[in-house]
């Protein structure tokens, strides 16, 4: 593995290894010393075009963690925002020596370009790349789903497991990259969203669409993803009349919370915005795993950061 | 920019010219005859014939020779945007391409939307000397779409503007593309359409499709270039003008236009060399190189424009030829500029498309990329058949050699083909401009 771009560049021993991986990174991080030398002497970037405090916060102390020197570049305030171009912040960063570099951009394919311009050598981690994919996103997703639905299990994947994903399909990189890990690990997605905010050609996608929220949930589903609406990206507007029809037909309500099979399982990656798509009520019950999914999200992302840059990635991480 | 004294003094044709006998070549890829020019114009088209004195020979066996190329969809971009072409340098890559006449489009900077700034780009053709250029104006002032450039005055000058196209944007309001329609009939003119409706492309990355869904790209529909096309057929039926639709791109859009020269609407259309061999898979890699206007479509679409090209729903072949500076297209895909250069391999991919698989005969390319395109543009020097005495724009063209494109050997100032790397067909031998070479063996002949 030489950067961590798209999970439509991984197989499905490759994503298992990954989750094995956060698994034993999980055990250290209940240790008295949670500071382990594995890169001790790396400098991991973090090149955020887009604002984005959490995912740059987790990936922050992901490589903290590894012992990592971390450096944050961040759009605003830097020459970017001055109206320097991506290729030249990444002849930059190669000239300073970055060993990782972990991007965050609006722009679909930014990563994939860092990776394969030419311009730096270095492993590139994708950590969101306009409505594309989010592929640290998703694995923490299904390392979380995996701890809640198969318990005990560390080598397998999510073998019949049904998760529906719900709302700003459209938008949304964590839907994309959820669809192909997660059906990769062997469970089986239902899309559900207003027409409008599922994408042409969602056809050729793994999983099945549906308009009506509850007849989702009728089905018993063992876990629900609601995604965040993006009213910042919606061009052209008009993709629903108003929140509240949105929030009656798509949200998670107490009620419909309630419906759910006794095992089910909520997440949401967050930012949520509580009684629009989630109920707060249904975020902070018992079966919300939400805050669960911010831990993971360390765990999988030193995972990740440990499969590019150890020197022995892809042997069993060492036990210290 | 030039003097008028430094214009003159350039321009080739002070000297005389030596007669020419293209020998042993097979006009329109038919039987073999020699060609021989003399003073400008075909004296003579036959078997074995006789060189006159002090003529060259060219050996032209196993080459087509076809009519020179008459392109209706050239961005040379002077004046304002000289980093990525200027008239010089788009006319040589034209003339590397078979050329002898490009249609210069109106979105320069200024804009091409007055009497002056038209006479000035023909002027600068004219000094150059590789090509005939003839200036395209704008529709609207400034391309804003908002009212009528003064259409009569870039007609009526030297620049003796036909094609009047907002290329780039689209003349969407209804009322302004009607008028433009029915003013152009006094002068013969052509409003040559960009067909994209900008409410349903806004940020409009790549063609929507399985390939935007899953890139998370914002998607270019085939809807708002058909819904276009389809009113302005209407609108030009309607108001009995002649319309031209650039760079057709989808299955529905040839439909409409079938149908509606069907109807008996004076409607014309192009395609351009890409359309006519990539798709939206191309988009996968991020490349800005692949990123055009109108985006790359599904496999199911080349194969409609192949098909509408070969039955003549589809009139022309024309480039778009679109070039622009490295940084433009080195940035990631939705901040880079769109377009593609495509002089220079436009001829090779009608060879590799449409004549390798029967579609068209070396004469069907002689009409789709020179005489079509001159009678749409009212060239009147331009896209006559091979006949004694026509004037002397010739191509020999060796349609033998494969070769890997080099956008380096390119003579276009911008290095944005999306064909790098490709083993295309075919090798400009010779290109002839009003009986003097501009092109010997692919290489500019410097006068």
């Amino acid at each position: 593995m030489r950067h961590f771009i798209s999970i439509a560049d991984l197989d499905r021993a490759e994503a298992i290894a990954v989750l094995a991986t956060a698994e034993h990174m999980a055990e250290t991080q209940s240790r008295s010393i949670r500071k382990l030398p594995t890169l001790v002497g790396a400098t991991v970037v973090n090149l955020f075009f887009e604002d984005s405090t959490r995912t740059r916060i987790s990936f922050e102390a992901a490589a903290k963690r590894l012992s990592a020197d971390v450096i944050n570049f961040s759009a605003k305030g830097s020459s970017v925002s001055k109206g320097e171009s991506l290729k030249d912040t990444a002849l930059t960063l190669q000239a300073m020596g970055a060993d990782a570099v972990v991007v965050r951009s609006g722009s679909s394919g930014a990563a994939h370009l860092l990776a394969h311009s030419g311009w730096i050598d270095q492993p590139i981690v994708n950590a969101g790349d306009g409505a594309h994919e989010h592929p640290t996103q998703a694995m923490l997703d299904a390392f979380t789903l995996r701890r809640h639905l198969r318990p005990g299990d560390r080598t397998g994947g999510l073998d019949g497991i049904h998760v529906v994903i719900v709302g700003d399909v459209l938008h949304s990189r964590v839907a994309r990259s959820n669809v192909l890990l997660l059906t990769l690990l062997g469970a089986r997605v239902t899309l559900v969203a207003p027409p409008a905010l599922v994408p042409v050609g969602v056809s050729a996608w793994p999983c099945e669409i549906l308009y009506d929220l509850d007849e989702a949930l009728a089905t018993g589903p063992d876990a629900v993803m609601m995604l965040r609406v993006q009213r910042e990206r919606m061009v052209g507007g008009g993709f629903f009349p108003t929140e509240g029809e949105y929030s009656r037909r798509y949200g998670l309500t107490t009620v419909r919370a309630a419906s759910l099979p006794a095992h089910s399982i909520v997440l949401h990656p967050g930012p949520m915005i509580r009684g629009f798509e989630i109920a707060g009520d249904v975020a902070d019950s018992p079966r919300s795993v939400i805050v669960e999914q911010v831990a993971s999200g360390v765990f999988v992302r030193m995972a990740v950061l440990y499969h590019l840059l150890a020197t022995d990635a892809w042997e069993a991480p060492r036990e210290n | 920019m030039r003097t008028e004294t430094a214009a003159s003094s350039a321009n080739p044709a002070a000297s005389p010219i030596s007669p020419l006998l293209i020998r042993g070549g097979r006009p329109y890829g038919e039987d073999v005859r020699d060609v021989l020019l003399v003073d400008g114009t075909i004296e003579a088209i036959g078997a074995d014939l006789h060189a006159p004195e002090g003529a060259e020979i060219i050996d032209a066996s196993g080459c087509i020779v076809l009519p020179g190329l008459v392109d209706l969809h050239t961005h040379l971009r002077e004046p304002g945007g000289e980093e990525a072409e200027t008239v010089e340098s788009g006319t040589r890559a034209a003339a590397r391409g078979g050329f002898t006449a490009v249609h210069a489009m109106a979105n320069t900077t200024p804009v091409a939307d007055t009497a002056g700034v038209v006479e000035q780009v023909a002027r600068s053709g004219d000094s150059a000397g590789w090509c005939a250029v003839r200036p395209v104006g704008a529709v609207t002032v400034g391309l804003a779409g908002e009212r009528l450039a003064e259409l009569d005055a870039m007609a009526n000058s030297r620049a003796k503007v036909r094609v009047f196209s907002d290329d780039g944007k689209c003349v969407h309001d209804p009322v302004l593309m009607r008028r433009a329609l029915e003013y152009v009939k006094s002068f013969d003119g052509v409003i040559a359409q960009h067909a994209q409706d900008p409410r349903l492309t806004e940020g409009a990355q790549m063609h929507e499709g399985v390939v935007s869904a899953e890139l998370g790209l914002a998607g270019w529909p085939a809807v708002a270039e058909e819904s276009i096309i389809a009113r302005d057929v209407l609108l030009a039926q309607h108001v009995g003008s002649r319309l031209h639709v650039c760079h057709l791109s989808t299955a529905g859009s040839v439909d409409i236009v079938r149908w509606a020269k069907q109807r008996g609407v004076a409607v014309t259309a192009e395609v351009t060399p890409h359309h006519l061999l990539l798709t939206d898979e191309n988009v996968r890699q991020f490349d800005a190189v692949f990123k055009v206007n109108p985006p790359l479509r599904t496999a199911e679409d080349v194969e409609a424009v192949r098909e509408g090209l070969a039955d003549g729903t589809i009139d022309i072949v024309a480039t778009d030829h679109a070039p622009h500076p490295r940084d433009a297209k080195d940035r990631e895909w939705d901040q880079a500029a769109m377009g593609m250069t495509g002089l220079e391999t436009a001829l090779s991919l009608v060879q590799r498309t449409m004549v390798e698989d029967g579609r068209l005969s070396w004469r069907d390319v002689a009409r789709v990329m020179s005489q079509k395109p001159a009678e749409i543009g009212r060239d009147e020097d331009q896209g006559h058949p091979l006949e004694p005495g026509a004037p002397a724009h010739v191509l020999v063209w060796d349609p033998r050699p494969q070769r890997v494109t080099d956008p380096g050997e390119h003579a276009s100032r911008s290095r944005n083909s999306p064909f790098a790397g490709l083993e295309l067909p075919g090798t400009n031998r010779l290109t002839v401009l009003a009986g003097r070479p501009t092109v010997r063996d692919g290489a500019v002949v410097e006068h």
